[in-house]
């Protein structure tokens, strides 16, 4: 079988030392920042970036996969010990979790959450490696026109999918989108935005823009809130759960695993959506559902097990078809073109052993994750106490040092407080700041897609709608649109993402 | 004048006509070539009208839809850590990874409203060393550890 061997293929790279050792300091990272609030898998992903130049492309790629899928382990630790989510993909884990912790069940929540996200992460690594195969085959079909649309579906599904006003998160992919034209154009040789700056010939690194718009606003906006947080549980105690436990929670894992997979894939999906939409699920389908909210096991089972698998099945668009469909999958494409590889679906059959050792990584890390995240939760507790005020310091150093290195130039840490600046703007006008880092990352591949296109068509923009898949992607793009505008679903989203907001 | 109901959304608008707006004026002096053969103005000069035209339709929206103040609660945190960090980036070629450092911690922390000074001197003199340790011998990164002006 073909995918079996596949699967042998991945393991064979994922285990060897090298491998096992940068997978294992992926989650290692990943749990940290996890629990930690306020510092997410993006700013770290893109402080590590330059770092990662030095290793080898699988090795590079295995690590910052690891922390993004072990962040979402680890903001759940947080949501259930100090009702605040570590991650936003955890922020719904706070209702039950805490809860369960009040009443001196932590431990058994923190265990139903680790083996949720390991029957997630399993699942959804299987999903990877049967589904990329064929989608690949499809995208290998692909034409520029194809590509442009494509891309215009993902941008219309990340938009609809995020919180918050759809106008302005247009206006986000829009202004990313011009940020990413600030540079050399490939075919006249012009520079465009650059104001006769030199270093900006190049354009504007992704990294900085991450750490300004990321980091350095998120940390200026926790430091605006006064608040101080306490934790709820000193030691954790009785981790094992009953065997009647466990079968309550299983099909909540279950039908919280299948949405994470399906809410993972579409671009603007993710950790965060998933598990929201994992948890209203779960309230609709228990018979008796008054115990949500007071400390229910199947309202940290689902979403956790959502968030998961949602996270891993993120990574399918970015390797089948080469659309990062998040801001960290964005990262990813920046970690593969250090590398010199285009994301997309030539990766597949160009560099098998890179794209089988990451799948199969996955599922390694999330046994790995278990180990760390069950046995050594007091360590995770005692890095909880680490106040605020000493933590931010921290990592302003580590993303001053980290923009630094990625040219060995100055100027990029001085544009990350242009972007800090932006970043702040941009929390206080409540615009989405994720849309901008997809259009920016996407923005030149358009350009150069709807260039040729329209070159090959001889300027004939019918071309979009006469070729079938085009007009497909362009259809479903247009559709959703339409959906979401209207009056009930608008009522049904905006109602959503209200009891998203923490507690 | 009518009264501004929605404040983000308007500011919002604003930032967005003059983003795109700008990007068009600067794009006007880009050959725009047709569609079948599109010069380097084409995309942005698109991109840059839909910007404003969308920008446009919020500033509209904001006098007729309702929604909250902006909230400015304090400006400290935002001057003083992106002061702390252009600081560093000013300062690190010619004093070097260790005094950097620790400016940008020391500055950094008055930033919190729990700040203790003892505890943010010992902060940096702690990330400083382990700066160093860790990126300039365990990664090689290239900055001078000490001012490079010392070392003659």
């Amino acid at each position: 079988m073909e995918l079996f061997d596949n699967l042998v293929l991945g393991l064979s790279v994922a285990v060897s030392l090298q491998n096992l050792l940068y997978c294992f300091i992926g989650v290692l990272l990943g749990t940290l920042i996890g629990v930690l609030p306020g510092v997410g898998p993006v700013p770290t992903i893109a402080m590590l970036l330059p770092i990662t130049y030095s290793l080898p492309p699988v090795a590079a790629l295995i690590m910052l996969a690891g922390i993004y899928y072990g962040a979402q382990y680890g903001g759940s630790t947080t949501a259930i010990l100090v009702n605040l989510p570590g991650e936003s993909s955890s922020v719904v884990t706070c209702i039950d979790g805490y809860q369960m912790a009040r009443r001196g069940k932590a431990g058994k929540a923190l265990s139903i959450v680790a083996i949720g996200s390991f029957i997630a992460g399993t699942f959804a690594t299987l999903m990877i490696a049967g589904f990329a195969p064929p989608l690949a085959e499809v995208a290998l079909k692909f034409g520029p026109a194809e590509y442009f649309s494509l891309m215009v579906l993902g941008l219309i599904a990340a938009v609809v999918l995020a919180s918050g006003s759809i106008v302005k998160a247009i206006g986000m992919i829009l202004t990313g989108l011009l940020l990413g034209l600030i540079g050399t154009d490939v075919n006249s040789g012009l520079q465009r935005f650059t104001f006769g700056i030199a270093e900006l010939s190049d354009g504007v690194s992704f990294v900085v823009i991450a750490m300004g718009l990321f980091a350095f606003a998120e940390i200026i906006i926790n430091l605006e809130h006064r608040g101080k947080r306490e934790i709820f549980t000193d030691n954790v105690s009785g981790l094992l759960i009953k065997w009647r436990e466990f079968r309550e929670a299983l099909p909540a894992i279950c039908r919280g695993t299948a949405i994470g997979s399906m809410l993972g894939i579409l671009p603007g999906g993710g950790a965060t959506l998933s598990a929201f939409a994992a948890y209203t699920v779960e309230k609709k389908v228990a018979k008796d559902a008054s115990q949500f909210g007071k400390g229910d096991i199947r309202g940290v089972a689902a979403p956790e097990s959502a968030n998961n698998a949602g996270s891993q099945a993120s990574f399918i668009p970015l390797l089948t078809l080469g659309i990062p469909s998040n801001a960290v999958m964005a990262l990813m494409v920046g970690a593969m073109t250090i590398h010199s590889i285009q994301p997309g679906p030539q990766v597949m059959t160009s560099n098998p052993e890179l794209f089988w050792g990451l799948i199969a990584s996955m599922w390694l890390g999330n046994v790995m994750l278990v180990i760390l995240n069950l046995p050594m939760i007091g360590i995770w507790v005692k890095l909880l106490k680490v106040p605020y005020r000493l933590l931010y310091p921290a990592i302003l150093v580590f993303c001053c040092i980290g923009t630094y290195s990625l040219n060995n130039n100055v100027f990029d840490v001085l544009m990350t407080v242009i972007f800090g600046v932006l970043g702040w703007i941009f929390v206080k006008l409540e615009c989405e700041p994720a849309p901008l880092l997809l259009g920016f990352v996407l923005g030149p591949l358009m350009e150069e897609n709807l260039r040729r296109a329209l070159l090959l068509s001889r300027g004939d923009p019918s071309v979009f709608l006469s070729r079938p898949l085009s007009a497909t992607l362009l259809v479903l793009a247009t559709a959703l649109l339409v959906i979401v505008a209207m009056p009930m679903v608008r009522k049904k989203r905006a109602e959503a993402f209200v009891e998203e907001q923490p507690a | 004048m009518q009264a501004i109901r929605h404040p983000k959304d308007f500011w919002a608008g604003v930032f967005f006509i003059a983003l795109g707006g700008g990007a068009c004026l600067i794009a006007i002096g880009y050959t725009m070539g047709s569609a079948a053969r599109m010069g380097p103005g084409y995309f942005p000069r698109t991109l840059g009208l839909m910007l404003a035209l969308l920008g446009a339709s919020l500033v509209l929206r904001s006098f007729r839809s309702q929604g909250e103040k902006i909230a400015f609660p304090t400006f400290r945190p935002l001057v003083i850590v992106l002061a702390a960090v252009a600081l560093f980036s000013v300062t690190v070629g010619s004093l070097g990874l260790v005094i950097s450092t620790i400016l940008l911690v020391l500055l950094a922390s008055i930033a919190s409203h729990e700040y203790r000074r003892v505890e943010s001197v010992i902060a940096a003199i702690a990330l400083a060393a382990f700066v160093v340790v860790a990126f300039r011998y365990g990664l090689s990164l290239q900055l001078p550890t000490w001012p490079p002006a010392l070392a003659g």
